[in-house]
C-alpha cells in the first residue's frame, strides 16, 4: 500500500513540473513511507486567465500563489457552500423550508474569492442570493440553516429568511432587486466619513445590472470617491431572461463608463481572489469606486420554483459542470501539484458532511420562534410598547 | 376686525398675527423664530453634537437649501457634512440609508416629499423594516426631511400630503410639526433618535415666526416623539390636526368662542406613533370631535383616528359622529381660486363644528339672515 502512495505521488508530483511549483524539503523527491505534512508542496503558482480592462491602464496579475493552507481552506468553504445549498434544495423539497429560496451552488468561486481578496473588517452587501455571503462573512451554517428553517436559532432568529441573513459588517440579503446597490455606495461612505480604510463590496446580478439606480449610484460613486467595489455577478440569466434578451450590452463591467472595469472567470477561485485584490488596492489608494465583472454560472433555476431548464438546454448545465465547476478546478489544481493528498480531501468532505448534517438537524429540530416575539425589533433602543393584533382587543407587546 | 385678521395670519400679517395669538405670560427671553431658523437652528446644533450627523439633499449645500432651511450650514461645516447630491432621488436616498447602516446619522432631504416617491422603496424595504427582518441586528438612525403636504401654486404634482402614506407602515416614525418650537423640539428628536424618521415639514410655515421660550431656546430642547399637544383647552368639541391645519384651527376657535363655543384644539405633532391617548381623554371630556387634515380624505389621517376613536373608550362618549375636514378629493388644481377651495378653510371646520354640535348655521336667503339647520344649506355664510 505505502508502495503504491510512493509510485502515485511520483507520478502526481511529474505532471505537475509546471508553473514552478516550490518544494519546501528537498527530500520530499524521495521516498517516502508515510505521507505526511513535509511531503506536501506548501505553496504554488498558478496561471490564471487574462482579464478583460476597461479605463485602466493594467489589470489583475496572470499569476496567482496559492498556499496550502489557504487551498486547504478555500477547498472547504466552497465544498462547505456546496454542500449547504444542496441540502437546502432537499429541505426545500421535504417543504421544511419555505418562501423563496436561491440557491448559490456553482458560484462558489465568486463568494469565496472574493472575502480572499477583502478583510473581515471589510463591508459587503448583496442581493437575495445570499446564504453562500452570510458563511464567508462569518455566519455558521447552523444559523443559516436554522433561519432558512424559520426556527428561534436562525441568523435572524427566523425573522428574516432566506433573503435577510445579517452578520457583522454584512448587510445582507435585500429583497429589492437592485435596490443593494445605492445602500452599498452608501456603506462606503460611512467607510470614507469615518476614515477606517475600510471599504464596501456591493453585488449584483446581471439581471439587475440594468437597474436605473444602480447608475445613480454609479454616477454619485465616482463623484465622491467612495471606496466601492460594484461586483456584478453575471450568471448568464436574470431569472428566466438570458443576458442576450435583457441587456442592450452585455458587457456589464463597461456598463459603469466613467468606472474602471474588468471581467474576471468567476468560476476560478483564484482568479477572483487577484482580480478583488487589485480592486481592493485601487479603492483604498483613493482612486474612487472600481466595477467587476464575475463570470459565472448557477446550477440551479433562478429559486428553487423554477426548474432551470425551460430557458436553458441541460446539456449547458453538465457542460459547465465538467468542465468548470469551481470546486473541481481547485481539487485539480492542488492533486497536480502535490498540495494535496486525494484522502485528505475526502476528508475534509467527510467533516463537511457532517457538519451539514448536524446543522440540517438543528435546523429541523430548533423549536420556532416564540410568539412574543412576534412584535419584538420594531424600534431600536425604546421602551416597550403596544402593538395593534389583528382586532382591536388584541394588544401585542413589542419590545426593542 | 378681529376675525380678519385672524384670517390673514398664515403668511401675510404673521409677525402682528403671531403677537395677538394667544394671551400668555410670556417668559422674559422668549425670542420670535421662523419655523425655517427654528429648523435650521436645530440641525446645525445637532451637527454640531454628534460627529456622525451629516446632511445630503438637492441643493442642502451652495445654494443654502432650496427653502434656504439649510442656509449657512455649508459655510459652516464644510463639504464632508453638508452633500449636495444629483437629482437622483432613488440613489442617494439608498446611499443615505446604508450610510446610516454602517454608522453614520444622515439627515436625507427630499426637496419635497412627492419626489421620496422615487425613493420610497429605500425607505419602506431598506429603512423601515430592516431593523425586524433582522431580529435586531442591524438599526436604521435616519431622518427624511423635507415640505410636504399643498403649497402655493405649485399645481398638482407638488401638492401632495404623505402622511397618511408613511404613516401606514410599521418600522417608520412620522412626524409633522405645525410651530417652531414642534419643529426645532421634534427635529432633535428625530436626529437623535436610532429609528428611520419621516420628518413632515410645510412650505408654507417656513417663513411664519412664533414664539420660542428661554427653555425652548435651549440646545438640549427635544420635543418627544409620539405625544400630542393640547394647544388651546375646550370643553364643547375636539379638533384634531396636524401641521399647518393646527393653525387654521386655532383661528376657528377663535372665532367660535365669539359665539359661545370653547374649541380643545390639539396638534398632533407625531402622525406614527399617534398619541390616540390624549384624543381620547379630550374626546371624553368634550363628546364631540372633527379632524382636520390637509391631505386627501380616503384611507387618511383623518380615517384612522376615527376608527381608532370608534374601537376604543372613547366611542361611548360621543354625541354625534366624529367627521373629517379633509382636503377635497382631487389632484391640487393650479388657478389661485381652484386652489383655495381643494384645502380646508377656516369656514369648512367651523361648519363642520357647528354641524357635529348641531348649532344652527347662519345663512342668507333672498336677503335676509336665517338660522338653519337643514342640510341643503351648503353655501354658509358666517
Amino acid at each position: 500500500m505505502r508502495k503504491m502512495l510512493t509510485i502515485i505521488s511520483t507520478v502526481l508530483r511529474g505532471n505537475a513540473g509546471k508553473n514552478g511549483a516550490e518544494v519546501l524539503s528537498e527530500g520530499a523527491r524521495a521516498v517516502v513511507a508515510a505521507r505526511t505534512y513535509a511531503d506536501f508542496t506548501q505553496q504554488a503558482t498558478f496561471d490564471i486567465k487574462k482579464c478583460d480592462v476597461h479605463k485602466l491602464e493594467e489589470g489583475p496579475p496572470l499569476t496567482s500563489t496559492l498556499t496550502r493552507e489557504d487551498g486547504l481552506k478555500y477547498y472547504r468553504t466552497m465544498q462547505t457552500m456546496r454542500r449547504m445549498e444542496l441540502k437546502a434544495d432537499q429541505l426545500y423539497k421535504q417543504k421544511i423550508i419555505r418562501g423563496f429560496c436561491h440557491l448559490y451552488d456553482g458560484q462558489e468561486a465568486c463568494a469565496v474569492g472574493i472575502e480572499a481578496g477583502i478583510n473581515l473588517t471589510d463591508h459587503l452587501i448583496t442581493a437575495y442570493r445570499a446564504h453562500g455571503y452570510t458563511l464567508t462573512r462569518g455566519g455558521t451554517v447552523r444559523e443559516i440553516m436554522a433561519e432558512l428553517t424559520g426556527r428561534r436559532g436562525g441568523i435572524a432568529k427566523g425573522k428574516g429568511g432566506s433573503m435577510h441573513m445579517y452578520a457583522k459588517n454584512f448587510y445582507g440579503g435585500n429583497g429589492i432587486v437592485g435596490a443593494q446597490v445605492p445602500l452599498g455606495a452608501g456603506v462606503a461612505l460611512a467607510c470614507k466619513y469615518q476614515e477606517k480604510n475600510e471599504l464596501c463590496v456591493c453585488l449584483y446580478g446581471d439581471g439587475a445590472a440594468n437597474q436605473g439606480q444602480i447608475f445613480e449610484t454609479y454616477n454619485m460613486a465616482s463623484l465622491w470617491k467612495l471606496p466601492c467595489i460594484f461586483i456584478c455577478e453575471n450568471n448568464k440569466y436574470g431569472m428566466g431572461t438570458s443576458v442576450e434578451r435583457a441587456a442592450a450590452s452585455t458587457d456589464y463591467y463597461k456598463r459603469g463608463d466613467f468606472i474602471p472595469g474588468l471581467r474576471v472567470d468567476g468560476m476560478d477561485v483564484l482568479c477572483v481572489k487577484e482580480a478583488t485584490k487589485f480592486a481592493a488596492d485601487f479603492c483604498r489608494s483613493g482612486k474612487g469606486p472600481i466595477l467587476m465583472e464575475l463570470q459565472t454560472y448557477r446550477y440551479h433555476g433562478h429559486s428553487m420554483s423554477d426548474p432551470g431548464v425551460s430557458y436553458r438546454t441541460r446539456e449547458e448545465i453538465q457542460e459547465v459542470r465538467s468542465k468548470s465547476d469551481p470546486i473541481s478546478m481547485l481539487k485539480d489544481r492542488m492533486l497536480n501539484n502535490n498540495m494535496a493528498s486525494v484522502e485528505e480531501l475526502k476528508e475534509i468532505d467527510i467533516e463537511v458532511r457532517k457538519e451539514i448534517e448536524d446543522a440540517a438537524q438543528f435546523a429541523t429540530t430548533d423549536p420556532e420562534p416564540p410568539l412574543e416575539d412576534l412584535c419584538n425589533h420594531i424600534f431600536y433602543n425604546e421602551p416597550p410598547m403596544d402593538v395593534r393584533g389583528t382586532n382591536p382587543w388584541s394588544k401585542l407587546k413589542s419590545m426593542s | 376686525m378681529a376675525a380678519l385678521r385672524c384670517f390673514l395670519r398664515s403668511g401675510k400679517n404673521a409677525v402682528a398675527a403671531g403677537l395677538r395669538r394667544e394671551i400668555h405670560q410670556t417668559a422674559p427671553a422668549s425670542l420670535q423664530v421662523t419655523v425655517r431658523d427654528a429648523l435650521n437652528q436645530a440641525m446645525d446644533e445637532e451637527l454640531e453634537r454628534d460627529d456622525r450627523v451629516f446632511l445630503l439633499g438637492e441643493e442642502v449645500a451652495q445654494y443654502d437649501g432650496a427653502y434656504k432651511v439649510s442656509r449657512g450650514l455649508w459655510k459652516k461645516y464644510g463639504d464632508k457634512r453638508i452633500i449636495d447630491t444629483p437629482i437622483t432621488e432613488m440613489g442617494f436616498a439608498g446611499i443615505a440609508v446604508g450610510s446610516a447602516m454602517a454608522g453614520l446619522r444622515p439627515i436625507c432631504e427630499f426637496m419635497t416629499f412627492n419626489f421620496s416617491m422615487q425613493a420610497i422603496d429605500q425607505v419602506i424595504n431598506s429603512a423601515a423594516k430592516t431593523y425586524y427582518m433582522s431580529a435586531g441586528l442591524q438599526s436604521v438612525p435616519i431622518v427624511f426631511r423635507g415640505p410636504n403636504g399643498a403649497s402655493a401654486g405649485v399645481a398638482a404634482q407638488h401638492s401632495q400630503c404623505f402622511a397618511a402614506w408613511y404613516g401606514h407602515c410599521p418600522g417608520l416614525k412620522v412626524v409633522s410639526p405645525w410651530n417652531s418650537e414642534d419643529a426645532r423640539g421634534l427635529l432633535k428628536s428625530a436626529i437623535r433618535d436610532d429609528n428611520p424618521v419621516v420628518f413632515l415639514e410645510n412650505e408654507l410655515m417656513y417663513g411664519v415666526p412664533f414664539e420660542l421660550s428661554e427653555e425652548a431656546q435651549s440646545k438640549d430642547f427635544t420635543v418627544p416623539i409620539g405625544k400630542a399637544k393640547i394647544e388651546r383647552q375646550g370643553n364643547h368639541i375636539t379638533l384634531v390636526s396636524h401641521s399647518r391645519m393646527v393653525g387654521h384651527c386655532l383661528d376657528a376657535a377663535a372665532v367660535l368662542a365669539k359665539e359661545g363655543i370653547e374649541c380643545e384644539v390639539i396638534n398632533l405633532r407625531t402622525i406614527r406613533p399617534m398619541d390616540i391617548e390624549t384624543i381620547e381623554a379630550s374626546v371624553i371630556k368634550t363628546n364631540h370631535l372633527v379632524t382636520v387634515e390637509g391631505g386627501w380624505p380616503q384611507f387618511g389621517v383623518g380615517a384612522e383616528i376615527c376608527a381608532r376613536i370608534m374601537e376604543g373608550p372613547a366611542f361611548n362618549y360621543l354625541d354625534a359622529p366624529a367627521v373629517r375636514v379633509t382636503g377635497v378629493d382631487i389632484p391640487m388644481p393650479y388657478a389661485k381660486i381652484l386652489e383655495d377651495h381643494s384645502v380646508p378653510q377656516i369656514k369648512d371646520i367651523m361648519f363642520s363644528v357647528k354641524k357635529t354640535l348641531n348649532v344652527p348655521l347662519r345663512v342668507k336667503y333672498r336677503g335676509h339672515i336665517l338660522l338653519c339647520h337643514c342640510v341643503l344649506c351648503c353655501s354658509v355664510s358666517q
